[in-house]
Order: structure tokens, then C-alpha cells, then sequence
């Protein structure tokens, strides 16, 4: 088999829904927050009521354009909306306010690893705004099916991708950068178990070198993007099979099955519904002007590939730079922890280090972590300073101060008895005593027997009660050595 | 009492000759005694009282508003909250608006008194006042006749004396055709000066709220009163209202355009014809200048008017689908008989016609031929009329191409029906402000108006200039 898929390239395309985290709807003033009572976040637009008409959420059309900006795209300057019709329980008002013939962003490309993790651009056919519809609850009720509205009117962007896909793990990874995208613009959740991101995919193979497209399915209702990637890599294999074996494939929609891994028709092409889009005459078209471009431009939040390039040049690694990218969150905690020090490196290794290891242990988000970046870059400092080792600093400095966060780091060294003691005069005394007390052993040592230096430090460790610099110890040590000779 | 302009009837209320609450008794008498004309689907008795009573103190405390003593009826497409609103149609018997128009807002903070919703085509879907659930209107000047539609029952109300003014909705001429119909001025304002929040979309990008009443001065009144930007409809104009001023009867020479191709139709009633001929004659003598011009897009207005208006509305009633609100069907047994039965039952043959009109002209693979040709004629049209009136003030013409015609005659061919906008569309399509000015009396008895066409947001020339030919007439 593996042999023959060989023999096929696959075209794959996304549509991406990525539902906007506003405070109030596309088209009304309804609040959208996730989780509430069902139907309480309703008025009489949401609800569809006669003589309702819709009022465009202006935030919707900012969404948009930081997104098309941070994508590359090309933002158009008149946007008309469209209706598309049809009836559904959960579609109030029997069509959705969308976008057809002038979508807001067109063009444009995402960056991404491919499978075999070499750099590949996936180009965007366009990316356009609509609303949400409300949902359907079939599972409740035994007899009926319950709607829920809450979601009516949410405002959606809708990102549909060129077919340039050619496996399940590159949509896998599109989707990831997607999502952190959407996160670093500010502009959803990203989340595809609670719905705000959602994904539907167009698929068909043709032989290699074959330049006219196969037949083309559309699979839907992945909820993961581990799923998306597995139904990808399910249908690329039935649909070669289906051709192996003399079959044919058709213009369908099939829907995933997570719990048997494979599609399954949901709907057959001459089902599929006609739309009978046309301009929407209750909303006038938005003109976005350069202006407006630019000043979303200006505000934009930082992006990530911007922060790695960043931290390349601040002399970072390709692995820490991007494992500092990941997420938005832990982007923006490094960026506040190197506002406080210079030591680059060492911000990195704290924050890959008994930060993420403390987080993981918690299953903690960065955001709820105890510690201020300042007394992060403070523990550093001290490090830096030679003032505590760098074990006590990341050991129970970290943890007592994970237990009281309110207290200073420098107070706290003190009072734990951390503080390393790096003042010649005062270890000199240590010194003094330590090779005092075994006089023959320093004899031994003058002899020639250097290995002995371990036993002179140990005794000043133990009499500065081991607060002694081991560094600056040990140059004392030396030193007083050679001078009795 | 009825036919007095509110001007009048404010200045008595003043004096203490007469009472809010009085007015509202003799208008609620006047409504019993015509229930025949079945004008009124609900009249809404216990409010109007509790209002005018509160007016009346208002009006001896000096804090009234500027429609203090006026009765006004709303037409059945037009929201208020806690009442009910059918669009005279099956489909929404029973239910109660959550919210007010923007409009009845406007009107009730002047303190206006609305008494009443008023019978009207199904969805405004009509040009006789038949096509309504509940029965058509009757004409209170020949009951056998219809009183034109689709704000019929807006019309007969005002004629008849029921309110000083009635809101109708017009789309194509249903104001202005059943205002000729039953001798009564009728405005229907420029596309987008008038909010179209809460009323029920018959074709959005047609639909306009306008008033009837018995002179220009009561009409240009409420007119003001309801226009001008509004939050919650993106499509009502941000531009100022021009205050029309009925104290300067300037004689300015006006140029007014005549559709040549309209007065030669041979659809238009003779009398109608000389009427207008003899006004145009008297207007050229008070040294105005009217001139016939040609327009040789007449015969394209009526198709491309019921392409696009039926294409917004098969959109605009997919929400009357039995599952949110309305009535459901009580043989539904599943999601789909629900949508089949309950518009089965809740709607009439006029709306099921133009839904699937507009369906059908939407559809793939014939969008192209109809609704995308439609859109280009129709912009054709708008620029075509903008440029008569870059160089004429106004368009006269007749409203309608004959006087009220009876009941039953008619309905049953659509096509006749449909051109009854002939001279009304125009104004739709381009969106200019219009008006009809019962200027007309025939023979057999009935009235008709003399249709007047402005520039887009220019009402103020409009309503002035109509107010004088009123005044000269």
C-alpha cells in the first residue's frame, strides 16, 4: 500500500472557522460568553424577531484586519456582506450574514514546518466575516432537539486555504500555527474542543504528474486537531483504494467518526443546498481605508515569528526561541523577565527550567504563576552577583518564594542563610584557620600533593557554615598556599 | 373635529376648549361605527384612554410634546412593544412585538396617541388591500370599492376620520397608490431618511415608512418627527433633516419634468390624463416650467421592481418557519413538515407567489439572467432619473393609471395587479421621496392623486411645493 499511495498525490485544502472573542455579537449587542445558561444571551436580533435588523460590530472588522495583516494578506477596502440562505433550526433568521464576492482579506500565507520539518508557505485563498448559528442539542432530550441560541450571531472568520496540503501531519501543523496566531492577535480562543475554532477539509488525490484535480470530498466534525490530521490520512488511503480497485470517487460530504478512526458519507452532492447568496440589503457596505490599516497595524499585539527572530538575535538558540514561542503567554512572561535583566540566556533556562517544570507539575498556566518576572530577573541578578549559588537560587529560594510570593528575594536570601560570602577579609579568617589546623597537610601540599586543596576548601565551607563563594574560596586558598612557599 | 389640521386642533387643546381624552372618545366612536370598513385590526382602546389622560395633564403643566392631541394608527407591519403585530398574516396571528419601532419611539416621546394597528396586504404584499388574512379594507367613499394596498386600512383610516394621521410602509407605491385611491396625501420619504427598525421587511432595500393624512403641512409633521440617523438601522442616513418652512409660499419658479411615455399610456384613464394636463397647463401659467421628457426605461421598472423586491423577500420570510416564534403547524410531526405545514398554512397565496418568485430568481444558474440583470437595470434606472433631475426639481405624474376599482375585480390575475406601480416603482427603485396629492376628483366619484417626485433627501422642496399646489387647488 505504501508503495502505491506513492503513486498518488493528494490536494488538500482547509476551511478554518475561528470564532471571535468579542464581548458582544456581529451583527447585535448580545454578550457571547462561552458556557452560559442556554438562550440567555439573546435579544430580539439574535433572535431573528420580525422588523430586527442587523448592526455591524466594529471590532469584528479590527479581527479581521489584524489577522489578514499578521497572514500577509491583502485588505480589501470595500466590504459588502451577503446573505446565504437556508433553513435550519438553529438559523433563526433563515439566512447567515456572510461574505461572498468581497471577502476582507484575500491572498496571503501562513508559514509552516511540513512533514519532514523543512520551512513550507500555505497561501490563503481568502478570509472573510460571518456569524455563527446557534446550536443543536440532540443528545438531551430523548424526543426532541433542543436549540440553543447563545451561539447565533457570534462573529466567525472564515480562512479557506489554496489546496496545498499534502498530508494530514502539514494540516496539523497549519492548524497549530493557526491557533497560535489567533492567540497572539488576541482574537479568539483558538480552541477547538469548546468550538471557537473549527475545521473542515477538502480532499482528493490525483496520480503523480496528473495536472487536472481528482474528484473532490469535503470531510467535517473533527474535533481535534490529531483527528483533522487522522482523517486526512484516512481519506487520502480510501480514495486511492477506491481507484485501485477500478471504484470511482464521488463529489460528497463525509463526516468523521472519532471512535472508528474512518469518514462516513454525511451527505451526497445532489443534496447539497443552494445557497441563493445576494448582497445583504440591510447593512451598507465598510470601507476600511489605509489609515484604518495602518493604525491596526501600529497596535498590533507581537507576533511570534517576530519574538523568534528576536530572540535569535539576542543569541538564543532555534529550540529555545521557539519553545519560548509556543504560547503567547509564555512569550509575554520572557518578554517582561528581559526587561528586568540582560542575561538572556539565563532568563531562558529559568523559564524552560523550574518554571515550566513547576507549571507542569500543577498543570498551571503561565498566567496564574505565583512569581513576578521582576523577582525572576532578581534571582538572576543575585546569581550574576556571585551573592547565592545558583542551586540555592533555583532550590528553595524558588520554592519559598513560590509559598510567599510577597517577599523580596534579597531579604529572603538573608533570612535562609543563603547569602554566599565573597568578602576577602572575612573568608581570609576561614582560611588562616583552615590550613592552621592541618599543618602537615599543607606540608604535603607544598610537596606537591595539589589534590589536597579539596580538603582545605571543604574545612573553610564548613567554617563559613557554607556561605562561602566556592570561586573566591578557592583563589584565597591558593594564593595563601604559594605564599608560604 | 377629524379634519382638522393638528395646528388647529393643538391650539383648542391649549385653550381648554378640548381634551386629549375627548379626542380619543370621538375617534374610538368614529372606529365603532366603521367597523364595515375593516380598517382597524386591533384597536388598542385602554391605552390610547391611559395616554391621553397622562397628556392631558401634560398639556396643563405646558410640558407637552409636538404631537400632543394627535391619533395616530400604524399600519400592521410597524412594532410596538407589548402589542401585537401580524403583518396581516396567519403566520403571526397571535404574536406580540418585545420591542418599538424606532418610528413609534419617536412619535410617542412627541406624545402622540396611537390607537390602533391597521389592516394591510399580507407582509405589504399587494395593490388593493385583498390579499389580507383578515379580510380586505373596505373604501369609506364607495364601499364596493378597494381602497388600494398595501396600506389600505392607513388609507381608509384617515379618510374616514378614525386618526389624524396612519404610518403605511411602502415598497412600490403602497402608500402613495391607496392615498389617490382614497383622497388623502400620502409621503413616502427618501430610502434611508425614515429608520426601518422594527418594521416588518416586505424587500429591504425597498421598504420605507411614510405617513397619510388629510394635508401636506400634518404629513410633513410626523415626517420630521420620525426621520433621521438611527443606531439600530445602518442603513438610515447620518444627514440632517431640512425643516420644511409652510410660512414662506414663495412663488420661486420651479422646473418640473413630465414623463411623456406615463401620460401616453394607454393603461391611463382619460379624465386621469386631462387632469393632470390641465394642472401641468395651470402650473406653466403661474410661471413655472414644466416640460415632457422622455424616458425610455418606463416598461423595465415593473419587472426589475418584482425581480429584486421578490428576491429580498423570499430571504426576509425564511424566518417565519413555525420553529422560533408564529404559528406551527399542528400536523408537524419533524423538523421539515414543520417548515412545510406551518408556511402552508401561515401564509396566502400572494406571499407564497412572490416567495417563490423570488426564489426561483435567485437560484443557481439563474441568478445571472434575473437578479444580477435586475440590479444593473436598476441602477440604470436610478441614473437615468438622477439626471432628469439634475435639471428638473421635481417629476409630476399621475399616482395611479385610474381611480379605485371593486372589490374582487382584479385578484384574479397577478399580472394585472402588478401593474398598478406603474407610475409609483420609480421612486422605489431610484429611492427618491415621492408623494400623492388628492388633486383629483372623477366622474364616477372617486378621488385620485397627482404623484410628485423630488430629489433624493430633498423633501423640504417637495413638501413645500406641494403644500402650495395643495393650497392653489
Amino acid at each position: 500500500m505504501e508503495d502505491i499511495l506513492k503513486n498518488y498525490e493528494p490536494v488538500i485544502g482547509l476551511e478554518i472557522h475561528v470564532q471571535l472573542n468579542t464581548l458582544s455579537k456581529a451583527y447585535s449587542s448580545d454578550a457571547t460568553e462561552y458556557g452560559a445558561m442556554p438562550n440567555t444571551q439573546v435579544n430580539m436580533i439574535s433572535l431573528g424577531h420580525p422588523g430586527t435588523l442587523p448592526r455591524v460590530n466594529e471590532k469584528v472588522i479590527e479581527y479581521a484586519v489584524r489577522l489578514g495583516i499578521a497572514c500577509n494578506c491583502t485588505i480589501r477596502e470595500r466590504n459588502e456582506y451577503a446573505r446565504k440562505n437556508y433553513f435550519y433550526a438553529d438559523l433563526p433568521k433563515g439566512y447567515q450574514i456572510t461574505q461572498d464576492t468581497t471577502p476582507i482579506c484575500n491572498g496571503g500565507y501562513v508559514e509552516i514546518k511540513d512533514a519532514d520539518g523543512k520551512d513550507k508557505k500555505i497561501h490563503l485563498t481568502r478570509i472573510h466575516m460571518e456569524e455563527d448559528s446557534g446550536k443543536s442539542i440532540h443528545d438531551i432530550d430523548p424526543f426532541n432537539t433542543l436549540i440553543d441560541l447563545n451561539r447565533a450571531g457570534v462573529p466567525l472568520l472564515e480562512i479557506v486555504s489554496e489546496p496545498e496540503f499534502r498530508n494530514g501531519q502539514e494540516a496539523y501543523n497549519y492548524l497549530a500555527e493557526m491557533r497560535k496566531l489567533v492567540r497572539y492577535l488576541d482574537i479568539s480562543d483558538g480552541n477547538m474542543e469548546e468550538g471557537s475554532l473549527r475545521c473542515d477539509v477538502n480532499i482528493s488525490v490525483r496520480p503523480v504528474g496528473r495536472e487536472k484535480f481528482g474528484t473532490k470530498v469535503e470531510v467535517k466534525n473533527m474535533n481535534s486537531f490529531r483527528n483533522v490530521q487522522k482523517a486526512i490520512d484516512y481519506e487520502i488511503k480510501r480514495q486511492v483504494e477506491l481507484i485501485e480497485s477500478g471504484g470511482e470517487v464521488v463529489q460528497q460530504t463525509r463526516t468523521f467518526d472519532a471512535a472508528r478512526g474512518s469518514t462516513m458519507v454525511l451527505r451526497a452532492k445532489e443534496d447539497a443546498h443552494d445557497y441563493r447568496y445576494f448582497p445583504e440589503p440591510d447593512l451598507q457596505p465598510v470601507i476600511v481605508r489605509e489609515d484604518y490599516i495602518s493604525r491596526v497595524k501600529d497596535n498590533l499585539p507581537p507576533l511570534p515569528k517576530e519574538l523568534f527572530n528576536k530572540y535569535r538575535e539576542l543569541g538564543l538558540n532555534e529550540y529555545d526561541a521557539s519553545l519560548l514561542t509556543e504560547s503567547k503567554e509564555v512569550a509575554l512572561y520572557f518578554e517582561n523577565l528581559i526587561s528586568h535583566t540582560g542575561n538572556y540566556k539565563a532568563a531562558a533556562n529559568w523559564i524552560m527550567g523550574p518554571v515550566k517544570s513547576y507549571l507542569n507539575d500543577k498543570a498551571m498556566h503561565i498566567e496564574a504563576f505565583p512569581i513576578t518576572a521582576e523577582k525572576i530577573a532578581q534571582l538572576i541578578e543575585m546569581v550574576d552577583a556571585g551573592k547565592v549559588s545558583n542551586s540555592a537560587a533555583s532550590g528553595e529560594m524558588f520554592r519559598a518564594l513560590i509559598e510567599n510570593p510577597d517577599q523580596d528575594p534579597a531579604t529572603l536570601a538573608k533570612e535562609m542563610n543563603l547569602i554566599q560570602e565573597s568578602d576577602a577579609g572575612a573568608l581570609m579568617e576561614h582560611v588562616h584557620a583552615a590550613l592552621a589546623k592541618y599543618p602537615e597537610k599543607v606540608e604535603e601540599y607544598k610537596a606537591g600533593k595539589k589534590g589536597l586543596l579539596g580538603l582545605f576548601m571543604g574545612e573553610v565551607m564548613k567554617l563559613s557554615g557554607g556561605k562561602a563563594d566556592p570561586k573566591v574560596a578557592s583563589k584565597l586558598v591558593q594564593q595563601e598556599l604559594e605564599k608560604q612557599q | 373635529m377629524a379634519f382638522n389640521t393638528l395646528t388647529e386642533v393643538q391650539e383648542q387643546l391649549r385653550e381648554g376648549k378640548l381634551t386629549c381624552s375627548a379626542l380619543v372618545e370621538e375617534h374610538l366612536k368614529r372606529i365603532e361605527e366603521n367597523q364595515h370598513l375593516n380598517a382597524f385590526l386591533e384597536v388598542f382602546a385602554h391605552d390610547a384612554r391611559s395616554r391621553a389622560t397622562v397628556i392631558d395633564q401634560k398639556i396643563k403643566r405646558g410640558s407637552s410634546g409636538k404631537l400632543a392631541g394627535m391619533i395616530i394608527g400604524i399600519k400592521d407591519n410597524i412594532c410596538f412593544k407589548g402589542h401585537k403585530v401580524s403583518a396581516s398574516s396567519r403566520i403571526l396571528e397571535d404574536f406580540t412585538s418585545l420591542y418599538s419601532s424606532t418610528v413609534v419611539d419617536r412619535l410617542l416621546n412627541e406624545d402622540a396617541i396611537i390607537i390602533g394597528r391597521l389592516n394591510c396586504d399580507e407582509f405589504a404584499m399587494g395593490s388593493a388591500n385583498e390579499f389580507s388574512a383578515f379580510g380586505p379594507v373596505k373604501n369609506p367613499l364607495d364601499n364596493t370599492k378597494v381602497t388600494g394596498g398595501s396600506s389600505g386600512g392607513s388609507a381608509a383610516a384617515v379618510a374616514a376620520g378614525l386618526c389624524h394621521v396612519a404610518l403605511g410602509s411602502d415598497t412600490g407605491g403602497s402608500i402613495r397608490q391607496p392615498a389617490s385611491f382614497c383622497g388623502v396625501v400620502g409621503l413616502k420619504p427618501t430610502y434611508g431618511r425614515v429608520s426601518r427598525h422594527g418594521l416588518i421587511a416586505f424587500a429591504s432595500s425597498f421598504d420605507q415608512i411614510g405617513p397619510f393624512a388629510t394635508s401636506v403641512e400634518d404629513a410633513a409633521l410626523i415626517y420630521e418627527v420620525m426621520a433621521g440617523a438611527d443606531e439600530y438601522d445602518s442603513t438610515a442616513s447620518q444627514r440632517e433633516v431640512e425643516k420644511t418652512d409652510f410660512s414662506a409660499t414663495s412663488d420661486k419658479p420651479m422646473r418640473i419634468a413630465f414623463l411623456k411615455d406615463a401620460l401616453t399610456d394607454p393603461s391611463l384613464d382619460a379624465e386621469i390624463r386631462e387632469r393632470t394636463q390641465e394642472l401641468i397647463s395651470q402650473l406653466q401659467e403661474k410661471g413655472h416650467t414644466v416640460e415632457g421628457v422622455s424616458f425610455p426605461w418606463m416598461d423595465y421598472m415593473v419587472p426589475v421592481y418584482y425581480i429584486l423586491t421578490t428576491a429580498e423577500a423570499s430571504s426576509n420570510l425564511a424566518r417565519y418557519d413555525g420553529i422560533h416564534y408564529g404559528q406551527r403547524s399542528e400536523k408537524a410531526t419533524d423538523l421539515e413538515s414543520t417548515y412545510k405545514l406551518s408556511r402552508t398554512e401561515g401564509f396566502g397565496d400572494e406571499v407564497k407567489r412572490r416567495i417563490l418568485l423570488g426564489t426561483f430568481v435567485l437560484s443557481s444558474g439563474y441568478y445571472d439572467a434575473y437578479y444580477g440583470k435586475a440590479q444593473k437595470a436598476r441602477r440604470v434606472v436610478k441614473e437615468e432619473t438622477e439626471k432628469i433631475l439634475a435639471d428638473y426639481d421635481l417629476i409630476l405624474s399621475p399616482t395611479s393609471p385610474h381611480t379605485a376599482f371593486e372589490l374582487g375585480k382584479k385578484q384574479l390575475d397577478p399580472t394585472v395587479m402588478y401593474l398598478e406601480d406603474i407610475f409609483t416603482v420609480q421612486a422605489n427603485i431610484c429611492g427618491n421621496p415621492a408623494v400623492s396629492l388628492p388633486l383629483g376628483k372623477h366622474s364616477n366619484g372617486m378621488p385620485f392623486g397627482i404623484h410628485l417626485m423630488g430629489r433624493a433627501w430633498d423633501e423640504k422642496t417637495l413638501l413645500e411645493f406641494s403644500a402650495q399646489l395643495m393650497n392653489n387647488n
